[in-house]
């Protein structure tokens, strides 16, 4: 009897003892040298090959071709999907566990962890001539107190997309103003087509609707002011914009319950050709152009417009919500921070010249148009980006994260009509001055 | 064996690996958080004291009440459905036909991942394609409900899955305690002139007591810090219509950087968690134990 006890208790020890190590070997350093003096950078990203297959392959590649050009440096990743990324990058940075190179979002996303020491500035490897390869604008969003801590992938504006084969039958034209545009919807309603497709669960879907009404209103400063302080939510203007994303409530201009659908149930009313118009990103544009698995005859009656102007406000038609997505960011406590700049730089150089062509993402390195083939799609949107006036970052990223909370969700009280376009500038009001 | 057992060294040496497990696992993360409820801190870089500020706030907060208002109703409409699981077990441990089938079926949600769950009673309760309103549109109803959509319905249209979720797990439960009884006892009562009515009542019910206490104790507390679906299938929206006390933490602590404060919630919902099962405790004693 006593025998069989012992040999428990040695089992059970065997099992703390497993349990231990599993506890104990996350908290190694990052980064740590192998065994024949290999050095490794670990890299985090959010492009996993199902969801992400170009973003995957192509990063894969530059791995490739950056392991062989740096014998004795090699890239571990860890992919993860995008909600999931974003928590487990808070998870490690509460325990200062982040990896050697990862991907982080501009602005306020990035505020706290700058502020916490985090990430490494990377000034020296933009002034190392890499500055002039962006777009300008674009590192700025990385920028916190003069220093960069992220270098840009990405560069998105949203336009309006739109179903041409839904326009001819009912004989739209592309609308200028907004007068025309609330035309297109009453007749879309009319002949029971869902004008606008949204997932407003998400609510930053909702909010780039209400950002173009603020710009268009009240000018492109307004909206951007009011967030940084320099002027004030309850300004007319952002009220008006408010006001008038009730009206198209009220006129039925979404779908129907827009505000329990995510994103992609929203969009997919768009995509099998039940809504008219859906307002995204340029992210979507593969969709619309190289996407094998979207039907071609869908992929060929996709156009887009810009958000039409409004009577008497001050914002034009030029002007963009958009602005950098994602970008790079290298860890302040990694033990190969020198070999991690040097991978940022190569892939963002790399990701420059295959991002538009292979996986249809629109960089933040400037593009030579002529040299590359792309779809009429891209060039027209190109086009469009190097003629804006003004692109304002998304609002949300623009907030801190407890601002940015409050004003996504009253966009879907508001969508929902459960606020007063007074309450909500108020309550943004009261959000923005308390920080 | 007895021998091993009288000798404390040895009795120390056995519960070490699970008491260190438990205190490391649970009980610091326990205290840590009480003590971070304490700090303002974005979850990284460092920590600032500010005394008891934060609970200061989460008492003024009515966003935190109707949330817990929303896990408190749930926590309600859960032990009500316990009723509804009872009567259930009884009519299946009573050997009907097909008992053993049924009880099959009313487990497979319980198999069910909850994130599978979610996705399939986001299908149905779709404005457009699902097939509840689908069904609700060819009887006439032109426009029927936005159940996620609707702040008025999205929390009881959430119910509804959670509930049926669980289903299944209490069936089980009840199932096996009835299973329990000796049949003799009910044999007993049948010569006695007992109906079914009373041998369910009077006989089993009382039998299981104390099981039918935990169960009440499992739902109250599983309800009070329920998350998973409702994270998945509307994230507290519209608006925090669906909002309860575990998204409510999560949100603060997740997507609004405020780590400090969503301690202080995490903190306060173990609190009211231990009151109320100590109050249920209390509620249900009886005085004398009935045995078989």
């Amino acid at each position: 009897m006593g025998k069989k006890a012992h040999t428990l208790l040695v089992a059970m020890l065997a099992v703390f003892m497993v349990v231990m190590a599993g506890c104990s070997s996350s908290n190694e350093a990052t980064g740590d040298s192998g065994s024949n003096g290999e050095k490794t950078i670990k890299f985090m990203h959010l492009w996993p090959t199902g969801s992400a297959k170009q973003h995957n392959l192509i990063t894969s590649d530059i791995i490739a071709e950056f392991e062989e050009e740096n014998p004795g440096i090699k890239v571990e990743t860890e992919v993860l999907e995008n909600e999931q990324y974003k928590n487990k990058i808070k998870v490690l940075s509460s325990s200062n566990d982040l990896p050697d190179v990862g991907v982080t979002w501009a602005a306020g996303y990035l505020q706290p962890f700058v502020e916490g020491e985090l990430f490494a500035p990377l000034d020296e490897v933009l002034n190392d001539g890499l500055q002039d390869s962006f777009v300008a604008g674009t590192t700025e969003a990385y920028a916190i107190n003069d220093q960069t801590y992220g270098l840009p992938l990405e560069l998105n504006i949203a336009p309006v997309y739109y179903n041409k084969a839904i326009f001819e039958e009912y004989g739209l034209e592309v609308p200028e103003t907004y007068e025309e545009f609330q035309e297109i919807v009453k007749t879309l309603t009319d002949n029971g087509v869902a004008p606008i497709a949204l997932g407003n669960k998400d609510r930053w879907t909702g909010s780039l609707w209400y950002m173009y009404f603020a710009d268009r209103f009240g000018g492109p400063e307004v909206l951007t002011s009011a967030i940084n302080r320099e002027g004030t939510f309850e300004d007319p203007a952002l009220v008006s914009a408010a006001e008038e994303i009730q009206k198209l409530v009220d006129n039925n201009a979404f779908n129907r319950g827009f505000n329990g659908l995510s994103n992609d149930e929203g969009k997919s009313e768009f995509m099998n050709g039940k809504a008219a118009m859906y307002m995204m990103g340029t992210w979507e544009l593969p969709n619309y152009t190289t996407n094998e698995d979207v039907p071609q005859e869908f992929r060929d009656s996709i156009g887009f417009f810009k958000f039409p102007t409004v009577e008497g406000g001050k914002g034009d038609v030029d002007s963009f919500v958009g602005g950098p997505g994602v970008g790079l960011f290298v860890a302040e406590n990694s033990d190969v921070q020198e070999e991690s700049k040097a991978f940022v730089k190569f892939f963002v150089e790399k990701w420059g010249e295959r991002a538009v062509t292979e996986a249809g993402v629109i960089p933040a390195t400037k593009v030579d148009t002529a040299s590359v083939d792309l779809p009429d799609m891209y060039i027209d949107i190109l086009n469009e980006l190097n003629n804006a006036s003004n692109l304002t970052l998304f609002a949300d990223v623009q907030m801190s994260a407890t601002v940015a909370e409050t004003h996504l969700n009253l966009i879907q009280s508001l969508f929902g009509k459960e606020v007063t376009p007074e309450d909500f500038a108020k309550q943004h009001e009261d959000a923005l001055s308390r920080e | 064996m007895d021998k091993a057992m009288s000798n404390k060294g040895v009795i120390m040496l056995y519960i070490f690996p699970a008491l260190f497990l438990l205190l490391a696992l649970i009980y610091i993360p326990i205290v840590q958080t009480g003590y971070f409820g304490l700090m303002k801190w974005n979850g990284m870089g460092s920590k600032e004291f500010i005394g008891l500020t934060n609970y200061s706030r989460l008492v003024q907060d009515s966003l935190f009440w109707s949330s817990a208002y929303h896990s408190f109703l749930l926590a309600l409409f859960s032990v009500l459905s316990l009723v509804g699981y009872l009567m259930i077990s009884v009519v299946l441990a009573g050997k009907i036909k097909g008992a053993d089938i049924l009880r099959k079926i009313y487990l497979i949600p319980m198999l069910l991942a909850s994130v599978a769950i979610a996705q399939l009673w986001m299908k149905i309760y779709h404005p457009t394609n699902g097939i509840l309103n689908s069904m609700l549109m060819s009887i006439g109803i032109e426009e029927p409900p936005m159940w996620l959509a609707d702040p008025n319905l999205a929390l009881f249209a959430i119910f509804i899955p959670i509930i049926w979720q669980y289903a299944g797990f209490y069936i089980l439960i009840y199932y096996a305690a009835l299973k329990n009884i000796p049949e003799s006892l009910i044999e007993a009562a049948r010569i006695d002139g007992a109906t079914a009515w009373d041998i369910a009542w009077k006989i089993k019910i009382p039998l299981i007591m104390n099981v039918i206490k935990v169960t009440i104790v499992l739902a109250v507390v599983g309800s009070l810090k329920y998350f998973d679906l409702i994270y998945i299938m509307t994230n507290g929206g519209p608006n925090g219509a669906s909002e309860v006390m575990a998204s409510y933490m999560y949100g603060h602590a997740f997507r609004g950087f405020d780590f400090g404060y969503a301690s202080a919630i995490g903190f306060f919902l173990l609190v009211i968690c231990l009151v109320i099962t100590w109050i249920i405790r209390k509620a249900t004693a009886v005085k004398e134990e009935i045995q078989y």
